[in-house]
């Protein structure tokens, strides 16, 4: 009987290896595979187990975390929700995250490698870093005076330094309060369901996700690439256009808003913006030239992220003369960001320089130690020097005699364009009204601040939806509010 | 035996040297480990999820320790030469049971069973106290077996006549009480296999005709013992508790075996296995899921109704990689229902990783190889037979479990030995334990130095 109690101690021997085998299996080999698994809430749990960092605007945080006590324990919250949404974004336990607080996930979330005080110290510990901070550039002062300019009416306003790239204000109307997606309770389904339904569409982030006919105000590329083509020797001599102007090919005849615009200078003609004048510019420079000039710009570019990604405004290298003479006044198929123009207008601030815009200025681990600077951003040039010097002089001109005087700053320099786009079927939608500008204090060294506004639905009667009547009051306030700040 | 020859010249013949050592210190000291291991943990526990000792730490501790040297107080009385180790693993595995369960606890303010599980462990050691107090001889239990066999079909029946829970009809509610009458039935069946094989073992081997090279036996010798194995697996097959079945038909398999060693009946066995394995797993519905969700643990998932509960421990275990996540640390409470019974090892795998999930599977290796070292080591068949049987229930019910929670084999509802919630299987696994304490000091209460025990 021993030697089949033996046999039968083997395989009880047998059992247990098999066993011992299969822990391996599925604790060592598949661990990876089913920790990674997205039906496995640790990885969830674990995420939300922690504060999220915070996003800094002006050294002070506009989030912050709660503890609920639940599964997932932290939700976020956010202090001044919808002025601050078009940066922050949400960050929902149910619908992931967008804007700063998706690019920046892995700092805020913890999970970012560089937070780790040593190289593999969170294996060997199991841990999580707390969440570290994301410093923005924004400007509190500014950022709070675009979106009270806006007013709950739809529109967008972008805001940058011109010799830095530094964003200082992204707003967009109307807004919503990101807190309302934090959780994960029914009402942040229904939330998330009435917001999206929203037909005014307060998610969307008009500053960097919307694109616009630019209209009149794309009239400083034409005169920049007319300039800088050598199109335009002398901005006081006249041009030779008439009025009204037949677009080349086509029995359309072009007119202008004001009179008297034949034959006038560039001069005149930016100051009062006069259609005939530019479409016939932009005929003259040729397509090859507007295209450069307007790539220079930041046009056609589909990579920038500042850093979550900014739509591509658009200008179409493949029209006949008809249309390169309307996309040469900002209609047709040239489409515009709103922070796409305030990069055109900070370009004619910095002498011809684009530095590429920026929102974030550094990140820190929670205890403030810096992980990672903006650092210096790639500069390009968008056109002579000596073109931006004769442009920074046209546009300070529309706002001390022009169509811009309502953007006017007592005791600084402030150069401005407005527009008015003609949008939908037959140009029968509610005109867009345009404002950018730049902006330079008495003791200041450069212009401070370019901004551009953009108001969709500014329902008055015509004369007051030009971009001066409606948008230029927002852009005053953005760059007196950048002016006063101390920094 | 010691009561014979105590007078004269016989007894200086047997030299006293060759009498075994009694390691009742050696006993008490790993008792005292197993003690301090299980406080340690309900402390690591406490200190995890609320940053403090539990208050009941020390009454635990004192509660747990007073138990088990109760028990070591018994087995030095009567039974001082058994196994060492034998105590202390029960000790071990009952209070890191308790570890687990209060751990999970705290995942579930609303259902609390680690009490009710002291209090059932608490039972457990008295019956394993009063087994060693009064079994003075393992082969008294011989003259029960049809009084084993008796008993243990009503138990196997009685739930019938109560209400199904989760599917199975396995529980009898008394008192706000619920029994698991099936596993008593184990022990039951166990000592009746050894007590009836032990009789007939040669019949059973040597009577009888050859067939295509199998041995036979008569049917007057294989009648009872079919027909008796038949009844317990059709009424579990009736009871839908599918784990118990798999363990009986085990059993039954390997004391056939030990007790002829005609390979035959493995082969017979195994057909039986099989044959039985794919008709019910095909017609049983509750059993074919279980099937389906062993073959692909993740078919839910993809289906978009989230992990089910082997998908759900599987996560558990591969959270806890090799060294664990550390006690209180984990998230096994995700599995849900029964993850305090059935599915307890995941949490083990998940906060002591594979590292303690090993050691745990050692632990109860090595109780089942002292089983069957007694097995050895004895000389009545009965002895050989009841710790093999004891034994193999332990090794057969890991692997069945262990193997289900682990994705090795079909799940089958069944309690990890000691460390699962169930008052029932924390009480029969004390019996069992018992059991092989009186068994393994007969055999070396009767070494003469010529086998090794």
């Amino acid at each position: 009987m021993a030697r089949y109690i033996r046999h039968a101690a083997c395989f009880c021997t047998l059992l247990l290896l098999a066993l011992l085998v299969n822990a391996a299996r599925v604790q060592v080999v598949q661990a990876r595979a089913h920790g990674e698994n997205p039906a496995n809430r640790r990885e969830t749990i674990a995420r939300y187990g922690r504060e999220r960092g915070d996003i800094l605007v002006g050294g002070r945080p506009v989030t912050g975390s709660r503890d609920t006590g639940e599964q997932l324990r932290y939700e976020r919250t956010y202090t001044d929700g919808p002025l601050y949404a078009p940066v922050t974004g949400f960050a929902s336990q149910e619908y992931g995250t967008s804007f700063l607080e998706h690019t920046e996930d892995s700092v805020l979330s913890g999970s970012d490698p560089l937070l780790t005080p040593f190289p593999l110290w969170n294996d060997f510990t199991r841990s999580r870093n707390p969440g570290g901070n994301v410093v923005t550039t924004l400007n509190r002062a500014a950022q709070k005076a675009a979106f009270r300019g806006l007013g709950g009416r739809k529109g967008a306003v972008a805001a940058v330094e011109p010799a830095t790239g530094r964003v200082l204000a992204l707003a967009s109307s109307p807004s919503y309060d990101p807190a309302a997606l934090s959780g994960n309770d029914p009402r942040v389904g229904r939330a998330w369901a009435r917001l999206n339904g929203d037909v005014d569409k307060p998610m969307l982030n008009r500053a960097v996700r919307q694109t616009y006919p630019p209209g009149s105000t794309f009239k400083v590329v034409t005169a920049a690439a007319a300039l800088d083509a050598g199109v335009i020797k002398d901005v006081d001599a006249p041009t030779d256009s008439p009025e009204p102007y037949t677009l080349p090919g086509t029995t359309t005849s072009l007119t202008n808003e004001s009179e008297g615009c034949e034959d006038l200078s560039l001069r005149e003609a930016f100051r009062w913006s006069c259609n005939t004048v530019f479409a016939k510019l932009g005929v003259k420079v040729g397509v090859r030239h507007m295209t450069a000039t307007a790539r220079a710009f930041g046009f056609n570019d589909h990579s920038l992220r500042i850093p979550f990604s900014v739509a591509r405004s658009t200008f179409d290298p493949t029209v006949d003369k008809a249309q390169l003479a309307l996309s040469s006044i900002g209609q047709y198929n040239t489409r515009a960001t709103p922070l796409q123009m305030a990069t055109v207008s900070a370009a004619v601030a910095n002498g011809g320089q684009i530095r590429t815009p920026y929102l974030v200025e550094r990140t820190t681990t929670d205890d403030g130690d810096t992980v990672a600077t903006a650092g210096s951003r790639p500069v390009r040039q968008a056109m002579y020097p000596a073109t931006a010097a004769r442009l920074k002089e046209l546009m300070a001109q529309v706002v001390t005699e022009g169509t811009g005087t309502n953007a006017a700053i007592p005791g600084a320099v402030v150069g401005g364009k407005t527009g008015t786009a003609q949008h939908g079927i037959g140009n029968a939608g509610t005109p867009y009204a345009w404002f950018v500008s730049w902006a330079q204090g008495e003791r200041d060294m450069e212009p401070k601040v370019a901004v551009a506004v953009v108001v969709e639905d500014a329902s008055a009667v015509r004369g007051d939806i030009t971009g001066g009547g409606v948008a230029a009051p927002i852009a005053r306030a953005v760059m007196e509010a950048v002016l006063n700040s101390r920094y | 035996m010691t009561k014979a020859g105590t007078t004269v010249a016989p007894a200086e013949t047997s030299a006293p040297s060759v009498r075994l050592p009694r390691r009742r210190g050696i006993e008490l000291a790993l008792i005292v480990l197993a003690v301090l291991l299980s406080v340690y943990g309900y402390c690591a526990v406490g200190l995890a999820k609320n940053g403090s000792v539990p208050p009941g730490a020390a009454g635990y501790g004192a509660g747990l320790g007073v138990l088990a040297l109760i028990a070591h107080g018994a087995v030095r009385l009567r039974a001082p030469y058994a196994d060492p180790l034998l105590l202390p693993i029960g000790v071990l595995l009952n209070g890191l049971g308790l570890v687990l369960i209060y751990r999970l606890d705290l995942e579930t303010p609303g259902d609390r069973a680690a009490p009710t599980q002291l209090v059932w462990s608490t039972v457990g050691v008295t019956l394993f106290i009063v087994v060693v107090l009064m079994l003075r001889d393992h082969r008294v239990l011989q003259r029960y077996a049809y009084v084993c066999v008796a008993a243990a079909l009503v138990l196997l029946t009685l739930p019938i006549l109560f209400p199904s829970v989760n599917g199975a009809r396995i529980w009898i509610r008394i008192a706000g009480f619920s029994i698991q009458p099936g596993e008593f039935a184990k022990v039951l069946l166990a000592v009746f296999f050894a007590a009836y094989l032990a009789t007939n073992r040669n019949a059973l081997a040597f009577s009888g005709r050859r067939l295509w090279g199998l041995q036979l036996p008569t049917g007057r010798v294989l009648g009872p013992l079919l027909t008796i194995w038949l009844i317990s697996v059709g009424v579990l097959v009736l009871e839908r508790d599918l784990g118990t079945s798999l363990l009986f038909f085990g059993l039954f398999v390997v004391l056939l075996y030990v007790a002829t060693g005609l390979t035959g009946w493995i082969a017979l066995g195994l057909l039986l296995a099989a044959v039985g394995a794919f008709a019910v797993g095909w017609l049983e519905p509750h059993v074919h899921i279980r099937v389906q969700d062993w073959l692909d643990p993740f078919a839910s998932i993809e289906a978009g109704l989230g992990p089910n509960q082997l998908a759900q421990s599987l996560f558990a275990f591969a959270a806890g990689g090799v060294l664990g996540t550390g006690l209180g640390l984990g998230h096994s409470i995700l599995i849900g229902f029964a993850a305090k019974s059935d599915f307890i090892l995941a949490t083990a795998g998940e906060e002591l990783g594979l590292a303690g999930l090993a050691a745990i599977f050692l632990l109860y290796a090595l109780l089942v190889e002292r089983g069957y070292r007694a097995g050895l080591a004895l000389r009545d068949p009965f002895g050989r037979l009841l710790a093999i049987g004891l034994a193999s229930i332990v090794a057969l019910q890991v692997f069945v479990i262990a193997g289900g929670v682990g994705g090795l084999i079909p799940l089958t509802g069944m309690a990890m030995p000691f460390l699962a919630q169930g008052g029932s299987s924390v009480v029969t696994n004390w019996a069992i334990v018992a059991l092989l304490i009186r068994v393994s000091d007969s055999a070396r209460d009767q070494y003469d130095g010529k086998e090794t025990p």
